[in-house]
Order: C-alpha cells, then structure tokens, then sequence
C-alpha cells in the first residue's frame, strides 16, 4: 500500500506540473530559450469577444466565377468562329453556365471546332431552324465547373490572406468553412470599417476603351450601342460629402487586366502633392500595355476598378516599359488600401459579408476585467467556505480544484484552443461539478463516519459509494458535450470543448488526487481521525 | 459540520400533488408568457439583422440617439441603454438588403453627428438571415442529439427507460422554465443565453443523477419498502449534499450577476433560474415520473 503511495505520487505530480509547463506559457513571455524546445509553445488564445477584434464570415459567390469563365469562352468562341469565317448570328451566354450561338456555314467544320477547341463545353442540344441554320447549346462540364468553384473560393481564400498580411494584423485567422465560406478573425484590429472595405473588394482592374463616336445621351436614356457598356466615375467631394457621378459610354470589350500586375506602390504626385498608385506591369503585362496604348493613340483609355472608372486620360503616344498610373481624389490612406488591394491581385469572385462581429477593444477588455474580478472573488468565496465546512477536508478539496482548473487551462493551452465567453460558462459548470464530486465523496465518507465506520473504511466506502454517482454524472455529461462539440457550431463548440476537458480533469483530480491524498494522511501521516 | 440533522425524514414525495400543480402552473405561465410575445425574442444572432453599441465621452439623451436614426430614415431600429447613462444598443432586424453598408452608413453619422461627445464604437454585430438560421438549426440539432444521448446512457446504466425518461422529462421542464423566464423578463435570447440553456441542462442532469444514483443503492438495501418511501429516504440522505453543492453554485452566479457587469447580466439571470428549476426538478419532476412509470406502467407488466 505504501509504496503504491509513493507511485501514485510520482505518477500525479508529474502529471500536475506538466500542465504547469503546459500553462507557463499563457502566463508570461518572458520564458527562457530552452523552455521552447522542451515544452510546446502554445498558449490559450482568447475570442474576440473577450480580447476584442472582428469574426467576419464571406461567403464566396464562386457561381460568378463559372459565368466569367463562361463569358470568356463565349468572347474566344466567337473571335475562333470569326476567324474560320464561320457566319454567326446569335452568340449569347445562357444561365450561368450555357452559351446559346446560331451558327451556319459547314457544319462539319464549326462541329469540329466546337468539340476540339471547347471540349469542357459539350453540347446540349442542337437543332436546325432553318436551311443550314442551327441553333446550338453549349453546357459547362459539371466536373469543370465544380472544379472551377473550388479553385474561386481557394484563390479567394489567398488573395485575402495576402491582403490582410500587408496590411498588419497580427494573428489573423483565416480558414474555409464549409465549401463556399471563409472564416475571418482578426484581433485587436482597431479600424475594421478599412479593413472590411479591405477584404471585401473585389478588385478586378481593367482597362477598357472610350466609345467617342457613340451618344452618351441615348445611352443614359437606356439605348446602349453594340458591343458598349455604361459606367461612371463616382467622385466624393470631400468638403460636402456629395457624390458626383460622371457617366462614361465605354467599349465593353476588355483589353487588358490587373493580372498582369507586378507591383501597385502609392506615390505622391510632385505638382499637387496628392497620392496616387503607380502600377507596375510584368514583361508580358508590359509589353501587352504598349501594343494596346500603341495601336490607339489619341483616344481614351478607361482605368477601371470594381466597375468604377477611375479616370480616362488620352493616350499621348506609345507607353513602353509597362507604367501606369491610378489618379483619383485619394487620402493616403485609401490610396495604400488600394495599392495592397492589387498588389494582392484580385479577387476570383466576388464576395460576400453574411456575418460580422466586432467587439471594441475597451469592452474586450471591460469583460475580462470584471470577469477575472468576480471569478476570482467567487472562487475565493468556494474556497473558503469548503474549508469553513470541511475543514482538513475542504483543504484537500481546495487542492483538487486548483488542480482541476490548472489542468483544464494546460490542456486548453496544449490544443491552442480559443477561450471565448460560452467557454468560460463550460468551464464555470465543470468546475461546479467538481465541487459536486468531491461535496458528494465527503458527505459519504461522513455518512459512512457516522454509522460507525472505522476511518479507513470510511475513506474506502466512501469513494467506492460515491464514485458511481460522480462516474455517472460526468459522463452523462461528457457524452452530450461531445455531441455538442461534433454537430455545433462556434460559441456552442466553445462551451463544449472546455467543459468536456473540465470533466476529465474533474474525474482525474476529485477521484483519485483527493484519494491519494487522504491515503497519504491516513497511512503515512497516521490520522486517526478524520477532520472532515 | 452537519448542513442537515442524520435520521431526517421529510416527505418529499408526499408534497407532489401540490406541486405537480405547480409545475403545470409554471409551465403553462411560460408557455403563455412565449405565446404572448409572438415567440422568444431572437436576439441579432439567431434572427438576422444589426446591432451597434456605441459609447459617447458624454451624456447623451437616447432621445438625441433616436432622432439621429430617424433622420437617415431608420424608423424601425431600437434603442436602448446599455450599462452606464452614455452607452447604448441600437439594433435594426432586417431582413433584407445590404446590412453590412447600413451598419457603415450608421456608424459615419453617429460619429459624424455626436462630433463633441467623442464615441467609440464598442461593438457591432451584423448577422446575415442565412446564417442565423443556420446558427439556429445547428444548435437545435446539436441539443436535440445530446438530449437523446443522454436518455440512451442513463436508461442504460440504470437499467431501467423510466430513470432516462424521468431525467428527460425533467432536463425539458428545466429548458422549457428557463425560456419562459427569458420570455418573461423580456431578455433577448441570442448565443450566450443558449450556452445557459447548455449549462442548465449539465447542472440538472448532474443532479438528478445523483439522487437517482442513491435509489439505485437504496432499491438494493431496502427490499420490502415500497419504491416511494426509497425515493424519500435517498432524497433526504442527499439532502445535504444538494443544499451544498446548488448553495455553492448559486453563490458563484449571484455573484456574477451583481458584480459581473452587463455584458453577462441576461446571462446570470437566466442560470439563477435554471439552477432553481433545475434543483427542484430532481424531485418533483424527474422522481415522479420514475415513481409513475414503476407503479402503472412496468408495475402492471409485471403483474399480468
């Protein structure tokens, strides 16, 4: 028995200060080099709702990441017909993810051109309207389109992780939630309107043409030429706040895009001093930039953002080694925005904020402080009270709850777990529980002192009798706790991850630390009577 | 120490033809008070829509705050103080168009407008429609399948439906009182609320067990009583146990609730009434239904 004493202890304590080492590292920075290496590193990160900060899920629209795909196939769909002099008539995208064409000519050859060029866009159906006529559907492969969705939502996933790098959190956390959902948390960000206007942008930049011959006026009446879009330059005059909103009749073809892009820095304008983004091209960028600005000298070049024109300067003459510039009304601070933003490049689909919490840092920290201030005072008051009741006893139950909580928190530390409020109510009602556990293993053992039990017995009937309640008890609970864990989602996950730790703690220290503890005082200290 | 005089016998299980009637009063308040109000009043969270707390250096009447809303045209959002004299909750349930550009739109003209009185914007909390929903769903599952679980591990470790059903029963008189008490002093039931429900159902399954624990030991002594008398006699060798341990909890939550500060205040107030219910509901909830389903239902079984 004695020396089962003595294994125990050794058995106990290690396990007792490895959570210490486990915790140390929540408690203070100042570890030495060498704890590192031995010790995992992790500490008990705590939610936003306790340190403050911003949760904020997207959702990512990767459907229109298909209609692009499709809309671009539709454009070389057309320009291949063209250039085979494969009369077309009706050349549209359908749905999402259908192109509808007329078509004529041999249909042998537009056949061939479909299935070799286009195989991920197999025909629907095709029927004859009229003589040689046909009027064909083209559908996007299920497979391709899938795979398409799944590379938007990772590329977003990136793009937004880079965007957030350049623009100083620290300890972001971004993950995927689900297939189409990206899960954001930022702590202790202190503007999250910048930087919400930061990750949600889309920021597709594009340079398209000036239609000068078109009638602006018709077009703003809803007649639209051919081939033409309307967007307009939204300008804020800073003094009133009004917005201003200049159309502009554009060709709606793209020339180029901000993929090419290889750097995007903000620079200060030497005549009126005020920012703008210099845009840097890649070789191929740099040489796309100068075919388009050679070939159309004199007319207007639309800097495009988000459907937004930026500006439509005239293009002097031939622009080589791949320069341009962004200008609009900025202050310093959008104009960096804008340059992480493409600097990022953009984003594959758009997105968007289904879900946004942001707690200022001062209730962050108002919550903590009253919270440590009433769970220390309570825990205090338990305290106390058990050794006012207990006596010796309620000592030894004090040693176990200490334990209890230091266990749970090392083991929180160990899986980098999140300490949010719903979790602090976990551990709030596992540690009520081994209150519980070791109230029921005390009263029992009176109970049994009472019929007359030796202190012994007492000791051994006790624990026996009460550790199937205890045993019982908990696992009912652990068993709903890992339900919850399994099907919940956030807060509920959080409830349910420090109360099923709390619980396993709770049977280690009230069950068998307490025991060894009285074995100790019975058997090697040699109490006769319990001060219970 | 002795909580409770050794030998005490009070007959418990005899007082449940009052309290039976309790209960049903109880339950019926609850459910009325829920009906009365159209349902629980979601909170942001589960129903969609914003919330944004702001806090000015200065006082500011919630009148001024009102005006300022109404002025953008937001004649439905709510306001209401929160806390101290200069922090408020304003919250627009809305369930459609772009929420994140409103709370935007809000939050420039409050700074914008309460230029002098210097506010900080201590919260926001935009909760697309979908995703409350989702939030809704998912709880209720995750609830539902732990409730199950629960009935499954106790039926089988006391061998016999009636103590999982009696622990059932009592776990949905303790959830159903726990929502009346929301509905009833009007809280807002959002996801802190639901961790108290997930905590209550903890605490009053804990403590039916362990009462339930001791008829099991008693049921083996006690051959020739009748299962009621050893359901009186385990609830009051118990006795001092549950006045302990419901005694020391409840200390912890009051404390909580009058030092806590806002943030957790619906949340105390809910668990102060979810550890009553729950504690009461051991005996005169989950008991009887044992005791009812042994007397008439495997009672009778036997028999034939």
């Amino acid at each position: 028995m004695l020396s089962s004493l003595k294994w125990r202890f050794i058995l106990y304590a290690a396990i007792s200060v490895f959570a210490i080492l486990l915790l140390l590292p929540t408690l203070t920075s100042q570890l030495p080099q060498w704890f590192n290496k031995v010790i995992p590193a992790e500490k008990i990160h705590l939610g936003l709702d306790l340190q403050g900060g911003m949760h904020l899920l997207l959702e990512v629209e990767a459907q229109k990441a298909v209609e692009s795909y499709v809309e671009r196939i539709k454009s070389n769909l057309g320009d291949d017909l063209k250039e085979a002099k494969i009369p077309v008539g009706k050349l549209e995208r359908e749905k999402d993810n259908q192109i509808l064409l007329e078509i004529s000519g041999e249909k042998e050859k537009w056949e061939k051109i479909l299935s070799q060029r286009y195989p991920m866009m197999p025909e629907l159906s095709s029927s004859p309207l009229e003589k040689g006529i046909w009027r064909v559907t083209l559908v996007l492969d299920s497979k391709e389109a899938e795979q398409i969705k799944k590379n938007a939502t990772d590329q977003a996933l990136e793009t937004i992780r880079n965007r957030i790098d350049q623009f100083g959190v620290s300890e972001p956390e971004i993950t995927l939630q689900g297939t189409d959902r990206l899960l954001i948390q930022l702590p202790g960000i202190k503007d999250p309107q910048r930087a919400i206007n930061l990750i949600g942008r889309t920021a597709l930049l594009e340079f398209k043409l000036l239609d000068e011959e078109g009638d602006i006026e018709a077009a703003l009446k809803g007649k639209i030429p051919e081939g033409d879009i309307l967007l307009y330059q939204r300008s804020v005059d800073p003094k009133t706040g009004g917005v201003k909103k200049i159309p502009y009749l554009l060709k709606e073809r793209t020339l180029m895009t901000g993929e090419y892009l290889k750097d995007a820095r903000v620079a200060l304008d030497s005549q009126f001093h005020e920012p703008y983004v210099a845009l840097e091209f890649d070789d191929v960028g740099g040489k796309l930039f100068e075919q388009i600005t050679g070939a159309n000298v004199k007319k207007r070049l639309a800097i495009i953002l988000d459907d937004n024109v930026y500006s439509a300067p005239v293009i002097q003459e031939r622009i080589p080694g791949g320069r341009a510039q962004i200008t609009g009304r900025f202050d310093t601070k959008e104009a960096s925005d804008l340059a992480i933003v493409l600097r990022a490049g953009a984003l594959p689909a758009p997105v968007k904020i289904i879900e946004q919490r942001t707690v200022g840092p001062s209730l962050g920290q108002d919550s903590i402080h009253q919270g440590i201030i009433s769970t220390v005072v309570s825990a205090a008051l338990v305290a106390l009270f058990m050794i006012f009741y207990y006596r010796l006893s309620g000592v030894v139950a004090d040693v176990a709850l200490t334990l209890n909580i230091v266990l749970t928190m090392g083991t929180l530390a160990l899986f980098r777990a999140t300490l949010t409020l719903p979790g602090i109510a976990g551990l709030v009602l596992s540690v009520g529980m081994a209150v519980d556990a070791n109230i029921l293993i005390h009263e029992r053992m009176k109970e049994e002192l009472r019929w007359g039990k030796t202190v012994r017995a007492a000791i051994d009937q006790g624990y026996h009798r009460a550790f199937s309640a205890i045993i019982d008890s908990n696992l009912t609970t652990l068993i709903a706790g890992v339900l919850l864990y399994q099907f919940g989602t956030g807060p509920v996950k959080g409830f349910a991850v420090t109360l099923c730790i709390g619980i396993l703690a709770n049977i280690f220290t009230a069950v068998y630390i307490t025991r060894w503890m009285f074995d100790f005082l019975t058997l090697r200290l040699n109490m006769k009577k319990l001060s219970i | 120490m002795e909580l409770i005089p050794p030998n005490t016998r009070i007959d418990f299980i005899g007082k449940k033809k009052y309290t039976m009637w309790i209960s049903a009063v109880a339950i019926l308040l609850c459910l009325g008070s829920i009906f009365v109000h159209g349902g629980l009043k979601y909170g942001v969270d589960f129903a969609g829509g914003l919330l944004i707390q702001p806090k000015f250096s200065k006082a500011v009447n919630i009148s001024e705050v009102r005006e300022a809303l109404e002025t953008m045209g937001l004649k439905d959002a709510m306001v209401q103080n929160f806390g101290g004299e200069n922090e408020f909750l304003i919250r627009v349930e809305k369930a459609s168009g772009d929420l994140g550009e409103m709370s935007n739109k809000i939050q420039t003209s409050l700074v914008e407008r309460f230029k002098d009185k210097a506010l900080e914007i201590r919260r926001v909390e935009v909760v697309g429609p979908k995703v409350g929903k989702d939030l809704k769903e998912k709880a209720l599952w995750a609830v539902g399948l732990s409730l199950l679980a629960i009935l499954i591990y106790v039926a089988w470790r006391f061998k016999t439906v009636a103590y999982g059903l009696g622990g059932l029963v009592a776990l949905f008189h303790d959830v159903i009182i726990t929502y009346g008490a929301i509905s009833i002093f009007n809280l807002e039931y959002s996801l802190s609320l639901l961790a108290v429900i997930l905590t209550i159902v903890g605490f009053s399954i804990n403590d039916t067990i362990v009462i339930f624990d001791r008829v099991r030991e008693n049921i083996k002594k006690m051959r020739k009583e009748d299962i009621e008398t050893i359901f009186n006699v385990s609830i009051n060798e118990t006795l001092g146990r549950t006045i302990l341990t419901s005694g020391t909890v409840m200390m912890v939550v009051l404390i909580l609730f009058f030092f806590g500060g806002p943030v957790i205040h619906d949340f105390t107030t809910a668990l102060i009434v979810g550890l009553i219910t729950g504690t009461y509901s051991t005996v005169y909830i989950a008991s009887p239904v044992v005791l009812f389903w042994e007397k008439n239902i495997s009672g009778r079984k036997r028999r034939g």
